[in-house]
């Protein structure tokens, strides 16, 4: 049998499994069905206080309980459940035991305040507490269980002991981008020939009282709280910021004829990849809007498509007024006159701002639009910005026909990747 | 297993061509290079008591960061990292030179998260002492934390910062999980280069080791050399490590690449390797460590180890023992003179590697126990090898270009 290769001689990457998890709920199934009815996730915290805060709506993930919490607890639940659904889906190896290594999109763990509070009453009596203070309790093996905890690592090691990924798993930052990147590795690696499959995983779990004053302070967030499900406002003139919000998504990607050689149904095909970073600034992009003009430009040329074979736009859109304005400086321009007639929806508007899950669950519910046909639509869009005249498939999903997503993901730090998914490999 | 090898088409030869240093012995290759010909050690057993940690030699970071607006934007460990990357870049006569870096890869291993410790020690102490509502952590954040420290804390703002700084643009990716982060940062850097996915890039990483914060993380588990400084090779049976601030950059590119531009080599990356063992029993470290061997090619004659052995038990005496396994080579422990830089003790074993089969000699022992011994041969080839404290294990080979 001659092997399959893509137009550039290259193994085809198809999704033969996937998983997620929202604020809308758990799995595939619940998360299409509310999404395309245009609901929303959002929520007003119930978590930990938030008396005192500007923002208080959030798209946390309340009904997975994590007891005690930790942000590192409750990325590593959504990630296991995620996992679980897309290798079930998917069919691949046996329990335990997946064929592939594993890339995995996390939060940047660090210690958290459950672990200083309990510090801190070991220090007990009167003594002033400080990080000495903490450091002299802190060893002797008392709290050994913190160190596994809030190693960077230990979020993928979990996984890839559960889950019996080979070889050294991968953990990765790239801010709002981290979901994208993780794929990207795997196609990365498929295409190299050095796996015939990858696990594709990007979880958070960040809704904590100091990541979202972290966030509040560099006036990142919506402030609009009532009512909550109004609050992340895509494309509108009247938004104000993103809304923190949880999940995970989980792709089991395949070199194409390994995937029909085992008979897996094939649920689309990632077609292309394309990063470019951006130098201007820590927050803002490049006013020039060049960085993601190259990065979507570089996406097409690793798919060998033209701009016009893009029939729907999954975007960034997070709400905020810098982000929005630049994706469309960066969209139009790439797509020209053309850009008023493409479809450019946000699932934000609904899930909010999954932070470092973000690129994989938006790739899910590309892949989702791919097979069903229908594009989720930008909810909560009554005021539009005539500076931005996409066609945001506004408040009602739509059926359309499309062949060809791309999925759009930047972050703080200059980060910038894009994602082309077909329903078919292409044909060339 | 993690393997470089690409079974597409005859992977494309990567060589390293620049190295930027920075550490608690010295900044720059020279100044690396007599530091360690003369065996110097830096560590401060005060600051920190008990805990020993090496802190990082005097440093002009205006040298390769110009802006102190962007100084004052970032930690030390973002400095120190966009300082070491600045040297990398020069070393390769590749500083300011935009057609490159605007493709050039970037693959960052971070750690991150630094904190201000005076705010957690109020929010503590207002809960201590009991005057505190569980709304007043909010308060105090609110009004405490400085806006910009989160750019200070997120992982991937050392790649940001090297973008801001020296313009690399190609691509950036942080990649996170202590040890083995820095050994998978060259893995996939190799790979994508072997592949012809990437001509060029930069790989590296970077710790601020005297920080209170993250020495609790380790405290946690009783990692922490403390009282007086030992050895790598004298740390047992209690074992530990004393962090050390430094980072350490690679550029790596395609011999085509390089030579078209006529670039110097320092070595060829051969290969790198890398697996996660779980370590659930006495001898699973030494058996990883024993296949990664194997998958990395039978060593020719004069092959030197540098390894990035921490200290830490059970994990250092696993690696003694395959390292006992295959006698005749000798040993060279970064953790004695550098102390355990943590995501970047892999890329310094590699830059020292490269820097040492550059200069046609290893550098000299440094080992009262006598494991480590000297050699007056010229080393063909250096195996680096990067056992995590606690997971992730890795090796690479380094070879001479003559």
């Amino acid at each position: 049998m001659t092997a399959t290769r893509d137009k550039f001689g290259r193994p085809i990457v198809a999704v033969t499994g996937m998983g997620v998890i929202t604020s809308l709920g758990a799995g595939l199934a619940e998360n299409w069905s509310k999404l395309t009815a245009g609901q929303s996730g959002l929520s007003t915290i119930t978590r930990f206080p938030t008396d005192g805060l500007k923002t208080t709506v959030a798209g946390t993930v309340d009904f997975v309980a994590v007891d005690p919490f930790t942000s590192t607890d409750l990325g590593e639940r959504l990630a296991d459940l995620a996992t679980e659904e897309a290798i079930s889906q998917s069919g691949i190896g046996s329990k335990g035991d997946f064929p592939g290594p594993l890339f995995l999109a996390v939060a940047p763990v660090e210690t958290e305040w459950t672990a200083r509070e309990q510090l801190a009453k070991a220090v007990g009596g009167d003594a002033e507490i400080d990080y000495d203070a903490l450091l002299r309790v802190g060893g002797g093996g008392r709290f050994a269980h913190f160190h596994r905890r809030f190693l960077f690592g230990s979020v993928a090691d979990h996984l890839a002991e559960t889950f019996g990924t080979k070889g050294s798993p991968i953990s990765l930052s790239t801010a709002c981008a981290s979901g994208a990147s993780a794929i990207q590795l795997g196609v990365e690696a498929i295409r190299r020939g050095e796996t015939d499959a990858a696990l594709c995983v990007a979880t958070d779990g960040s809704v904590n009282a100091e990541a979202l004053i972290r966030f509040s302070l560099l006036s990142a967030l919506s402030t609009q709280n009532d009512p909550p499900q109004a609050a992340s406002k895509p494309f509108a003139k009247n938004r104000d910021g993103f809304v923190m919000a949880e999940g995970a998504g989980a792709l089991v990607l395949e070199n194409l004829d390994a995937a029909k050689a085992r008979g897996a149904k094939i649920l689309g095909v990632i077609v292309g990849c394309g990063e470019l970073a951006d130098s201007f600034h820590r927050t803002r992009s490049s006013p020039d809007g060049k960085p993601i003009i190259g990065c979507v430009r570089n996406a097409l040329a690793d798919a060998g498509l033209a701009p016009e074979q893009i029939d729907y736009i999954n975007a960034h859109g997070t709400g905020t007024p810098e982000n929005d304005k630049m994706e469309y400086l960066g969209i139009s321009t790439v797509f020209g006159d053309r850009t008023p007639s493409i479809p450019v929806s946000s699932n934000k508007s609904m899930v909010g701002h999954t932070l470092s899950a973000a690129g994989a669950v938006e790739a899910i519910f590309s892949l989702l639009t791919l097979e069903h046909q229908r594009i989720p639509p930008t909810i909560n869009y009554d005021v539009p910005d005539p500076a931005i005249p996409f066609d945001v498939v506004p408040n009602k999903a739509r059926d359309a026909r499309v062949t060809a997503v791309m999925s759009n993901s930047f972050g703080f730090g200059g980060q910038n990747a894009s994602l082309i998914l077909t329903r078919e490999p292409l044909s060339h | 297993m993690s393997d470089t090898a690409s079974t597409a088409k005859q992977p494309a030869e990567a060589w390293i061509t620049g190295i930027g240093l920075a550490s608690s012995l010295a900044e720059g290759l020279d100044a690396h290079w007599q530091a360690l010909a003369e065996r110097r050690i830096n560590v401060d057993d005060k600051s920190f008591a008990p805990c020993v940690v090496h802190p990082l030699a005097p440093i002009s970071f205006d040298q390769q960061i110009a802006k102190k607006g962007d100084q004052r934007q970032m930690e030390a460990w973002q400095r120190i990292g966009t300082y070491a990357a600045g040297l990398a870049l020069d070393s390769a006569g590749l500083k300011g030179n935009k057609d490159v870096l605007s493709r050039m890869d970037m693959i960052v291993a971070a750690g991150g998260g630094e904190r201000d410790l005076a705010v957690d020690a109020a929010v503590l102490n207002d809960q201590a002492k009991g005057n505190a509502g569980p709304a007043a952590i909010n308060e105090r954040l609110m009004n405490d934390l400085r806006p910009t420290l989160f750019l200070a804390q997120l992982s991937n703002l050392l790649a940001g910062n090297i973008a801001i700084v020296h313009g690399v643009t190609g691509s950036s990716r942080t990649f996170m999980g202590e040890e083995a982060a820095g050994v998978d940062a060259v893995r996939i850097a190799l790979a994508r280069i072997a592949a012809g996915q990437s001509d060029v890039a930069l790989v590296g990483a970077a710790q601020n080791g005297e920080r209170k914060d993250q020495l609790l993380l380790y405290e946690f588990g009783d990692y922490n050399l403390k009282d007086s400084y030992a050895p790598v090779w004298q740390r047992a049976p209690k074992g530990g490590f004393a962090l050390g601030s430094g980072g350490a950059f690679l550029v790596i590119e395609s011999r085509a690449h390089a030579e078209a531009r006529g670039a110097k080599p320092f070595a060829r990356l051969s290969k790198v390797v890398a697996d996660l063992s779980h370590r659930k029993a006495p001898g699973d470290i030494t058996a990883t460590l024993d296949r990664l061997w194997t998958s990395l090619g039978a060593p020719k004659s004069n092959t030197a180890i540098i390894t990035g052995a921490t200290g830490a038990e059970p994990a250092t005496a696993e690696e003694r023992a395959f390292l006992q396994s295959h006698p005749g080579m000798p040993v060279r422990a970064t953790g004695t003179m550098f102390g355990h830089i943590m995501e970047t003790q892999f890329p310094l074993g590699i830059a020292l590697a490269a820097l040492s089969l550059s200069r046609g000699a290893l550098f000299p022992a440094n080992d009262p126990t006598g494991f480590e011994t000297e050699t007056t041969e010229q080393p063909n080839q250096i195996v680096v090898i990067g056992a995590g404290h606690w997971r992730g294990e890795g090796m690479a080979l380094v070879e001479a270009i003559n």
